[in-house]
């Protein structure tokens, strides 16, 4: 037998009698400040997050967090004039040297500060993970309260990497101490837009 | 209603006065309280050891001792805990689980079933509450900490009670303190590190006495506190009810 | 890698050695738990949560011959490889095939406790195949050569100037530092060499859904996703009790995860793979290595339900005063305790006994396991298999004896002489164990049963 079906015909023999899934409530605790509570959240966990109004005021925005970065990449066109937009590649390697990364995310979650990115807004799945900075740009209705409500928003959606990100990497594996910028980004700046 | 008193071995052989202060108290409060004579144990020693298959003994002796009150009650948790979730009998099966529902621990039967609004007692000592496991998140004595719950404490709703008491704050309110049956023996070293670790709670908060749901965690703890020649005491909680 | 050699007891007696060192890992691991107590409490649905996600996970054990079919049709459909693993053997073996096709003899990996409990860096050293652990904790661990100590801080036993000494030693920091933004920093260079330049990356799974054959992986650091997404293969290993139902089941887990685990809301980056990157090979092995055994225990299966949060660790006043060396098994630990046994009971035979069934572990999980009530049941089984000290099966059976029999009872009562050596307390034959630290009891004028005669007969 392959360990496939030797797996499978163990299990069948000795798993318990059916238990029905459990009804998940959409949502128990609705909090109605979640712009704000996002906010508090985020910079709790070591990130940082400011409103704009327009995409020129981003932009300013952008660039006076990061005035001498060498190397400043998005996927958003719209930005094409301040940073390279240009991330074709075959090869994730290229962008090890990418200072900071500006992409958009689908929502915040406020409970957690936490913001929802797939592949298709990251050009390259390693971008938000090997810049030295990262910038992600939510728009203002787009924060829900919880992880439930985020999963309700995410659906049934269709994406080959996906993932949620809350506050620049970090370690306390060190006595416990807090060190951000374990072998991601070292800081989050999230930008949202109104 | 008639009330059975059980004393666990330990207490009977080294706690008397623990005992007797638990018999008085119900008394004074009017209970029609009796001992039966030929009580032994509740088993946990062995059961605890991964003995259970040897407690049959005790188990018969116990209902046979016990089946006829209305009551039965315990100055112990950790005894009354094991017997309300081990006691069976293969020959009077319901009979023990019968008695399963009519075991206290002598906290919880003074505020859950006498319903105690008041009591004449005076202790004018700074004393220090340890949460015994088994009666804490076994029985329900108290909240514990572990979860997003309202809180709640039967031993310290009575302790209020007392004339003079002051009860002095823990950094860690409900640890464990190292005792666990044979554990304190089979683990020393763990278990003498738990207990100096909870002593050391108690008296950097300037506790005098340190009282207990639970005999045997104030029995491992006053050997520690003896042999360090501490001039803090330990003290069943029913000896601080009953005094004046 | 050397594993500790003793009984838990033993080796929770050389730990205790260094009483000052007892307190630091104490105090570290209780301020983790307070963390996660802060956490819990700011959610009031809290304990609806642990209850949904209990719910969730009796599914998943009720239905994992249909879950784990699901997840295998769908993972194969997004173009993910899909091997089984029976045991420990078996999967190391599927790395180093899958390596082996690439000619790949260089891999980096993420944090698995999976692989450790199937020893595979040891077993891939030996074929020829030499592995980084990326994340932090486990690199150090790694550099010192010891297993990790905790399933979640995998170096919460070292001191920052331990880590300096091996820093200096091995990336070449200065002598004598040991700021832990500096070696971290050291790490991240060296670290950062090795994503680049590996091309073969192992992760571990938090979640797989059944629903659409994605995996869920969680880090703070980001070295799994560093590793995955800059190699040519990404290999994912998975015990079979990984599975979730769906996907929105998700958001239940993942509230509950890293409160639990240190008290931060939630891990920086919580990682759905769903299809390969263009270009890559991405492979998932479902292991079971005993899991379909403790299934099929009854008293025993909820075990399987565990996210590996290491709340029960942090709380556990035993584990925090013995550390996670003296339980000899990759889970350390009071979950570890009830997983070991199923896999060799023999060899695990000490770690029920180690707990004093306070049962704060079991009120911490953040999936409602029976943690302290499974160590009782373990110790039941382990001696109904033979398994107990035959000095401490003489004296139980010696305890039994005396304790049915009130007439027997009262006999030893009056010479006062057995019950102190055998109620309730010393029945281990270690007899001085008590007395080593601390005073007997005093024995006193009378029994309560004497008073009570003298006092009461004839009320």
């Amino acid at each position: 037998m392959t360990n496939r079906n030797l797996i499978l015909t163990a299990v069948a023999k000795n798993q318990p009698e059916y238990q029905e899934i459990p009804d998940i409530p959409a949502e128990n605790n609705i909090e109605t400040e979640t712009l704000q509570s996002f906010k508090q959240v985020l910079s709790d966990i070591g990130g940082t997050a400011l409103e704009a109004k327009d995409i020129a005021e981003l932009k300013v925005l952008i660039q006076t967090f990061f005035p001498e970065s060498s190397r400043k990449v998005s996927t958003m066109q719209i930005l094409s004039d301040i940073v390279d937009t240009d991330l074709s590649s075959d090869f994730p390697h290229d962008f090890e040297d990418v200072d900071v990364a500006i992409l958009e995310g689908h929502f915040g979650v406020a409970e957690n500060g936490a913001v929802w990115i797939t592949e298709d807004k990251m050009g390259q799945r390693i971008l938000p993970f090997i810049c030295q900075h990262l910038v992600l740009i939510i728009h203002k209705d787009e924060v829900c309260a919880t992880m439930q409500q985020a999963y309700a928003k995410v659906g049934t959606a269709d994406y080959g990497f996906g993932t949620f990100i809350a506050g620049p990497s970090k370690t306390a594996d060190i006595e416990q101490s807090l060190v951000l910028g374990a072998h991601g980004p070292k800081s989050l700046l999230v930008l949202i837009l109104s | 209603m008639k009330v059975g008193l059980f004393i666990p071995c330990y207490i009977d052989q080294f706690y008397p006065d623990a005992a007797i202060a638990t018999l008085q108290l119900l008394q004074k409060l009017g209970v029609d309280v009796t001992y039966p004579l030929n009580q032994t144990c509740c088993g946990q020693p062995m059961a605890n050891s991964g003995f259970e298959h040897l407690t049959a003994g005790c188990e018969a002796l116990f209902i046979q001792n016990f089946a006829d009150f209305d009551y039965i009650v315990s100055p112990s948790g950790s005894c009354t805990l094991h017997l309300k979730e081990h006691l069976h009998s293969d020959h009077a099966p319901k009979t023990a689980l019968d008695i399963r529902t009519k075991l206290y621990e002598l906290t919880e039967f003074l505020t859950d079933v006498l319903e105690v609004k008041t009591l004449l007692a005076r202790f004018p000592h700074r004393v220090g509450m340890h949460q015994a496991c088994h009666g804490q998140r076994g029985l329900k004595l108290s909240q514990m900490s572990e979860l997003v719950a309202e809180p709640f404490s039967k031993p310290q709703y009575l302790l209020d009670m007392v004339d003079g008491i002051e009860m002095v704050e823990l950094t860690r309110p409900d640890e464990c303190c190292g005792f666990g049956g044979t554990f304190c023996v089979a683990e020393e070293a763990v278990s003498v590190k738990m207990g100096k670790d909870r002593i050391a709670d108690h008296v950097s908060h300037g506790a005098e006495f340190i009282t207990s749901t639970d005999i045997s965690c104030l029995m491992h703890l006053e050997g520690l506190l003896k042999r360090n020649g501490s001039k803090v005491k330990v003290k069943y909680i029913a000896e601080i009810l009953n005094a004046s | 890698m050397e594993k500790s050699k003793g009984t838990h007891a033993e080796l929770a007696e050389q730990f205790n050695k260094d009483q000052s060192r007892v307190d630091w890992h104490d105090e570290t691991l209780f301020w983790i738990r307070n963390k996660r107590d802060k956490a819990a409490g700011k959610i009031p649905e809290w304990e609806a949560l642990r209850e949904q996600a209990s719910a969730i996970k009796n599914n998943v054990l009720s239905n994992l011959h249909t879950y784990l079919e699901d997840f295998e049709k769908r993972a194969l459909k997004n173009g993910i490889q899909v091997h089984w693993a029976v045991d420990a053997a078996a999967h190391n073996q599927i790395v180093l095939d899958i390596l082996k096709q690439h000619e790949i003899t260089e891999m980096i990996k993420s944090k698995s406790m999976l692989t450790e409990e199937c020893q595979l860096n040891e077993f891939l050293a030996v074929n020829g195949v030499d592995v980084i652990d990326t994340d932090l904790g486990e690199r150090i661990v790694q550099l010192a050569k010891e297993p990790p100590s905790h399933i979640v801080l995998p170096c919460i036993h070292k001191k920052k100037e331990e880590i300096g000494e091996l820093f200096y030693k091995h990336l070449g920091t200065a002598k004598g530092e040991s700021d832990p933004q500096v070696l971290t920093a050291a790490a991240r260079v060296h670290l950062r060499q090795a994503f680049i330049t590996r091309r073969a990356a192992l992760t571990g799974v938090n979640f797989a859904v059944a629903e659409t054959g994605e995996f869920v992986v969680c880090t703070n650091e980001g070295n799994a996703d560093m590793g995955a997404h800059l190699s040519e293969v990404h290999i994912a290993a998975m015990g079979i009790e990984k599975i979730i139902p769906e996907r929105k089941h998700l958001g239940v887990f993942l509230r509950l995860l890293t409160r639990s685990a240190t008290g931060q809301p939630i891990t920086t980056y919580s990682s759905h793979f769903k299809k390969p990157r263009p270009g890559q090979q991405m492979h998932i092995i479902l292991v079971d290595n005993g899991r379909s055994t403790q299934l099929g225990r009854p008293d025993f299966r909820n075990s399987l339900k565990c996210i590996r949060c290491g709340a029960c660790m942090n709380t556990c006043p035993v584990y925090r005063r013995s550390g996670g060396h003296s339980y000899h098994n990759a889970i350390s630990g009071p979950i570890g305790a009830i997983l070991a046994p199923n896999l060799n009971m023999e060899k695990h035979t000490d770690l029920p006994f180690a707990s004093t069934l306070c049962g704060s572990c079991t009120y911490v999980c953040p999936v409602k396991i029976d943690i302290h009530t499974q160590l009782y049941k373990w110790r039941q089984v382990i001696v109904k298999k033979g398994f107990a000290d035959p000095a401490k099966a003489a004296a139980m059976k010696g305890m039994e004896f005396t304790l049915s029999s009130p007439a027997r009872y009262r006999a030893a009562g009056k010479t006062g002489k057995w019950i102190l050596k055998h109620v309730p307390v010393m029945v281990n034959n270690r007899l001085n164990a008590w007395y080593k630290h601390r005073e007997m009891p005093a024995v006193p004028i009378t029994s309560f049963r004497d008073w009570y005669i003298k006092n009461h007969k004839h009320d």
